[in-house]
């Protein structure tokens, strides 16, 4: 018994601390402000330029290049585009439909939604953008993965 | 034994382009191989499932193991699948040289033996959540049933069994761009546990026989995507004795050049060990996944 409130004492503490880390914040605080973002991104060319290398690659992903045949790839260009510059602080206004609605019927699994991921990291990296302004962004978009999955 | 899984990572590496699809799981959120066989960090099992599958796919990972401490060598091989990134199942075999001791062993002892030996087998499963994109990150529970393979030394220093089972909890969370832009991994792990040094001198004791929920914890930064530092905490019982045991501790760097390869390096503190003292040293492991 004494053993175990010993234990007891010297344990929850820094259990508590890491738990509470764990969950307590999705992002912690970050110093940068948004439109530092937006220009480590090369503005909205650059952004443009990445999702454009990101299509190729979602073309050429047999993960999941099924879901998207017959899609406006101009439309979906822009609106992708439109919407990593928004979410990057950047001075553009996302048009396209809402998230959670476009992506209902598709039943996305994860496996689709880290190749998704993945190739918007590889296209990132290809632009020659920073490891932190990658990390940056993906905070932003994070967020929206239960609307994608539909979870 | 070695033998085969150095041909078997060498396979691994050989036909790149004829392999199949390795699993769609980011790169270095499979972790490592712990010494235990179970995913996480060296010493420190986390919510992290073994290898790149995710949830529609398989996975599995060798790996060998070596941590070299004043007065002791633990070598380990193990590997483990993974089904749709739901459940992990892991083997491993430990063999602890005893270097030193054997003379300690000898002397006190009248016992001529120079290594110890265990086998666990793993079963974990992640309850919920996804390391990455949840926002209470993801858990995981585990078991290892561990089982000694000659039990004459830990039985002469007062350990009552031969064989265990260690419980667990664990989760893990990454926070994308926490510390100047960089991602920090987080994974705390309660385990329920009898074992003496993690087993190797078997389980319960004289002092105290009973289950104790032992505090496990660590953090890491992700440099880039290739290059995760980072430090693990393990709480130990203290059973025996015979001897006191001391928590483990260790700083690491895991290199992942790419999703079949991950090195891990680290200095470790073992703390005490059956008598002989502050055991420190470095520890090395190469993991293939498939
Ligand atoms: C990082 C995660 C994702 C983001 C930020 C994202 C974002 C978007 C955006 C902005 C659109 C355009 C909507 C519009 O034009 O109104 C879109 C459409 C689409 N997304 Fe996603 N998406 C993600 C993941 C996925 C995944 C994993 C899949 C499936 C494999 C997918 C499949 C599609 C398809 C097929 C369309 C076109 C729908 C249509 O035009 O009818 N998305 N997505």
């Amino acid at each position: 018994m004494t053993k175990f409130s010993a234990f007891y004492r010297s344990t929850t503490g820094p259990l508590m601390v890491l738990l509470l880390t764990l969950g307590g914040c999705q992002n912690l605080p970050s110093s940068d402000n948004s439109s530092d973002l937006y220009e480590q991104l090369g503005e909205r060319k650059g952004i443009a330029s990445i999702v454009e290398d990101m299509l190729y690659r979602i073309v050429e992903d047999d993960r999941i290049n099924q879901a998207f045949k017959g899609v406006d790839v101009v439309q979906f260009h822009r609106n992708l585009t439109d919407q990593l510059c928004q979410l990057s602080g950047g001075p553009c206004t996302y048009t396209g439909r809402n998230m959670r609605e476009v992506h209902k019927a598709m039943a996305i699994t994860d496996t689709q939604f880290n190749a998704v991921a993945e190739d918007l990291i590889l296209a990132m990296e290809k632009n020659g953008v920073p490891t932190s302004a990658q990390n940056r962004l993906l905070a932003r978009i994070v967020p929206l993965y239960p609307s994608i999955r539909g979870l | 034994m070695y033998r085969w899984l150095i041909l078997l990572m060498a396979g691994l590496f050989a036909p790149t382009t004829a392999l199949a699809d390795i699993g769609s799981r980011l790169w270095a959120t499979g972790g490592v191989t712990t010494i235990e066989g179970s995913a996480g960090g060296g010493l420190v099992p986390w919510a992290l499932l073994g290898s790149y599958a995710s949830d529609t796919e398989w996975g599995g990972t060798v790996s060998m193991s070596q941590a070299r401490v004043d007065d002791y060598t633990l070598s380990v091989i193990g590997a483990g699948l993974n089904w749709h990134n739901r459940v992990e199942l892991t083997v491993a075999r430990q063999t602890l040289d005893l270097d030193t001791l054997v003379f300690t062993l000898k002397d006190s002892f009248g016992l001529e033996q120079d290594e110890l030996n265990q086998d666990i087998f793993g079963a974990k499963v992640r309850l919920f959540g996804d390391v990455l994109y949840s926002r209470w990150g993801q858990w995981s529970a585990g078991v290892q049933y561990k089982r000694q393979r000659d039990f004459t030394v830990p039985s002469a220093i007062g350990a009552r069994d031969d064989h265990g089972i260690d419980g667990y909890v664990s989760a893990s969370k990454l926070f994308f761009a926490a510390i100047m832009g960089r991602n920090l991994l987080v994974n705390a792990t309660a385990r329920a546990t009898r074992a003496n040094q993690g087993g190797l001198l078997g389980f319960g004791g004289d002092r105290q026989n009973g289950y104790e929920v032992m505090a496990e914890g660590s953090a890491g930064v992700f440099l880039d995507r290739k290059w995760l530092v980072g430090m693990e905490y393990r709480q130990k019982p203290d059973n025996l004795g015979f001897a006191g045991e001391s928590d483990w501790w260790d700083l690491f760097v895991a290199w992942v050049p790419d999703r079949r390869l991950a090195v891990t390096a680290a200095l470790v503190n073992l703390g005490d060990i059956a008598t002989l003292t502050d055991q420190q040293g470095l520890y090395l492991s190469l993991q293939g996944t498939f």
